[in-house]
């Protein structure tokens, strides 16, 4: 595969890029060995017409053999136990009982969206444009596989199909027991590691939190400058570096948090006055 | 010539066809740009596409399936407005009588429905194509911006539409996923920091969705209004600022 033109625009005046720009268009439209176009009637009109048939027969099959739900009308007095969001939205509801509703359900969607957003802005690898590639974008596809299939995906099927009364966990062979009680014994970090004084809590929580990221954009900055070399990140800069990091970092704390409720028992990481986390 | 085919020339050499469909089929080079180029609808089509960009294997075909829900959508929901009223008192019944009464009721209902929910898989996953071929990178970096603001509207469209039929999985489905808006950092009476706004349970970010403090008829007639005039309006710009780029940037591929 030939390295794709224009792209590592990084470090480029604006004028140089449209200009590369400029050059790859015509160069693309230019007849020749290179041009490889075909008319898109009928050879795209054609695909997407059979395609737009075959997806037409499907929903129609799909709409006649299974009916939309239908409950009882709305009481607003009578809570279901469990009360579910719409199942795209169950990998929130699913770390809810991970994360104070602030942060599940606040926090994490805004850094989700915005971290999609800048997404284009931050990669700058210009290897990967326009075809499949693992080898040239082995960070890229594993984070994305983690976000993406990891936590969006399997939360939304635990939250879908596991969860129960009192949103417990329910096998889905299990009948659901509405009397089903769980100890709530959850500890808040502060408390394991000794701390018995409030502000102490507070303060070593804190610093829990603030030396994650800390120590992790340190260990992600020494581990790029050795995979990548410096020169990679100074041409990737501080912003972009600083925001992959902040974004990534919040990621691996979602999976953090997880293990450390289900393997430690912990509740809290940081309890103050004001937030916990 | 038989009488007919001189009558097929007729018709089609009149002032009217002509006026209508400006050229015919044939199978020229530059008939078929033109069928592209001066189709107000097939235009969305730069007239000529790269050999890869026409392979299932590539697009999956993802962002053409996913518009179609949306068009399928849209087109059966049209119908079920003729039907439903956003009243608290007869919301519920007209779905009935949609179901039970309505020629065809049941199953316009039941295509909108699946096509919603198809439609937000389908985006998922055309999302992870883009992703897959990298097809964010310059110069699409936008677009997948603009990209990312549809999945949330589609997303928002799906919500919305939840809480329309009233009954009791509507209504407590659409609770839960708003509680989160009472937590909101500084806007929400239940979030942090909420006490120094000034914020409380009838005068907050979830009172703004709802239209009062809690779920209610108000709440029904805003969410219609959303999901029937608002966010399809929203979402049908934002889909041709979407084209329109893919059409000038012409669709993602290997250099040549
Ligand atoms: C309502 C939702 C959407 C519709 C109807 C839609 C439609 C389309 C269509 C028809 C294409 C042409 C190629 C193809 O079929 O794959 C396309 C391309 C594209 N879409 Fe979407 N899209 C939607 C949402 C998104 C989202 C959520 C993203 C990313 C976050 C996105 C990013 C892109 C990009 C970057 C391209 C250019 C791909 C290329 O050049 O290879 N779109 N979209």
């Amino acid at each position: 595969m030939a390295e794709p033109k224009v792209l590592t625009d990084v470090g480029r005046a604006p004028e140089q890029v449209a200009a590369a720009a400029r050059k790859e268009k015509t160069i693309s439209k230019a007849k020749g060995p290179g041009d490889d176009k075909v008319h898109s009637w009928p050879h795209l009109v054609r695909i997407e017409f059979l395609c737009a048939l075959a997806v037409i027969a499907f929903m129609l099959v799909w709409a006649i053999l299974v009916d939309a739900p239908l409950e009882e009308p709305a009481a607003p007095t009578r809570t279901p136990n469990p009360s579910k969001a719409p199942w795209y939205f169950l990998g929130l509801q699913e770390i809810l009982v991970y994360f104070d509703p602030w942060h599940a359900g606040v926090v994490i969607p805004v850094l989700i969206i915005l971290g999609l957003m800048v997404l284009p802005y931050i990669d700058i690898n210009p290897k990967g444009n326009g075809y499949y590639t693992y080898e040239e974008r082995k960070f890229e596809i594993w984070t994305f596989v983690l976000g993406f299939h990891v936590l969006w995906i399997v939360l939304i099927i635990v939250g879908t199909f596991m969860r129960g009364p009192g949103w417990n966990w329910f096998w889905p062979w299990e009948p659901w027991d509405k009397h089903k009680v769980v100890a709530m014994t959850a500890v808040d970090l502060p408390y394991l590691f000794g701390f018995r004084d409030y502000w102490a809590s507070a303060a070593f929580g804190v610093s829990v939190v603030v030396g994650y990221f800390a120590l992790g954009t340190a260990a992600l900055y020494g581990a790029i400058a050795k995979l990548k070399g410096r020169a990679f990140l100074k041409r990737w800069g501080a912003a972009r570096f600083s925001l992959t990091a902040f974004l990534f970092l919040n990621m691996i704390a979602i999976v953090l948090k997880i293990l450390l409720r289900q393997g430690f028992n912990v509740k809290y990481i940081m309890v103050t006055p004001w937030i916990n986390i | 010539m038989s009488k007919w085919s001189e009558f097929k020339r007729a018709v089609v050499s009149s002032q009217v066809w002509r006026s209508i469909f400006r050229h015919g089929y044939d199978d020229t080079p530059r008939n078929r740009v033109l069928m592209v180029s001066g189709n107000v609808w097939l235009h969305l089509h730069p007239s000529k596409v790269r050999r890869h960009g026409i392979r299932l294997k590539f697009t999956w075909c993802m962002g053409g399936i996913t518009f179609l829900m949306y068009l399928i959508t849209v087109v059966t929901g049209v119908y079920l407005m003729f039907y439903y009223r956003p009243v608290a008192e007869y919301a519920y019944a007209d779905m009935k009588y949609l179901e039970f009464d309505m020629p065809f009721g049941m199953l316009m209902r039941n295509m909108h429905r699946w096509a919603a929910h198809a439609m937000v898989i389908t985006v998922w996953l055309h999302m992870f194509r883009v992703f897959m071929t990298g097809s964010y990178k310059p110069p699409r970096e936008f677009n997948w911006v603009v990209g990312v603001v549809l999945l949330v509207l589609t997303l928002l469209l799906s919500f919305t539409g939840y809480l329309l039929p009233w009954d009791q999985l509507s209504i407590w489905a659409v609770t839960v996923g708003s509680n989160m808006a009472r937590a909101t950092p500084l806007l929400g009476h239940e979030g942090p920091f909420g006490e120094f706004t000034g914020v409380n349970p009838v005068y907050d970010a979830r009172a703004f969705l709802f239209g009062g403090g809690e779920i209610g008829a108000h709440t029904l007639l805003r969410f219609y209004i959303l999901h029937c005039i608002f966010i399809p309006l929203v979402t049908s710009l934002l889909l041709i600022v979407h084209f329109w780029r893919i059409r000038r940037d012409g669709l993602s591929g290997p250099a040549l």
